[in-house]
């Protein structure tokens, strides 16, 4: 997993699968890089991660909430068709951004 | 139905083993050639069940999951997902969206509505106390 950052926006490149197992540790590197400085906004890049559950869309909802009730906003992109119909399933698209 | 082929594995509740049982059942499907989307679609609905049996069925302790496949002649690919933990009380409320019990868990309720959306039939058996048996199809063969 590799964080890029721009002034309060940090990027995330998610890497291989967000399920049950890998969510816990997943969490908590997000959580990690949102509290370390001021930032306000995440965007998660989805180009390495090959596969995702219902575990996942627990994540990415956990984080969209942390950041919004901070100011700041959640941006999801580059989604594989598994991911994407996970995630649209969810009804997702409907709040967060998929850039 | 007639079986052309079928397996049967048990293994232990340990989250490990979510990526392992998609693996074993996408290996065995993929003799009949499905497409790629097919096989992601069984993948993600073996994992949230096995995820289900592992995390609710057996949320206090460790048990044996078993997940058995089989495939008929005219390519249909019957799973079943069985666990012999604390059983679901109220079936039909579990299975509506966005239903979860663990929300402190950051669940979110949607591993039913994915297994229903991914699969072509989900039918679900369970006995407070005894255990959950999830069975589903999914045909493999575009006609
Ligand atoms: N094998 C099982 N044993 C006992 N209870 C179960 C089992 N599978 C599901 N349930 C119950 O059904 C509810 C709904 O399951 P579902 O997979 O739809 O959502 P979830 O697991 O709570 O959240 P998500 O799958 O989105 O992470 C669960 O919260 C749990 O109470
Ligand atoms: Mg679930």
């Amino acid at each position: 997993m590799r964080l890029e950052r721009n002034r309060n926006t940090v990027t995330v490149y998610l890497e291989g699968e967000m399920d049950h197992c890998s969510a816990q540790q997943i969490r908590r590197m997000l959580d990690q890089s949102i509290q370390e400085s001021d930032i306000k906004n995440m965007v998660l890049d989805m180009r390495e991660m090959s596969f995702m559950d219902s575990s996942g869309i627990g994540v990415i909802l956990g984080r969209y909430k942390v950041l919004r009730s901070r100011g700041g906003k959640l941006t999801v992109r580059n989604m594989n068709r598994q991911v994407e119909k996970v995630f649209k399933l969810s009804g997702m698209d409907q709040i967060i951004d998929i850039e | 139905m007639e079986t052309v082929n079928s397996m049967k594995i048990t293994f232990l509740s340990v989250p490990e083993n979510e990526s392992f049982a998609r693996v074993a059942v996408s290996a065995f499907a993929v003799q009949l050639n499905p497409t790629l989307d097919i096989l992601a679609d069984i993948k993600t609905a073996v994992s949230e069940a096995v995820t289900n049996a592992i995390v609710h069925g057996y949320r206090d302790g460790q048990g044996m999951v078993e997940v058995e496949a089989a495939l008929s002649r005219d390519g249909i690919l019957y799973l079943t997902v069985s666990d012999e933990g604390c059983g679901i009380c109220d079936i039909e409320q579990a299975m509506q969206p966005f239903f979860t019990t663990q929300p402190e868990k950051e669940r979110s309720g949607m591993g039913f509505s994915v297994m229903q959306t991914f699969m072509d039939k989900v039918e679900v058996q369970s006995q407070k106390g005894k255990g959950t048996r999830v069975t589903m199809e999914k045909k493999l063969t575009v006609a």
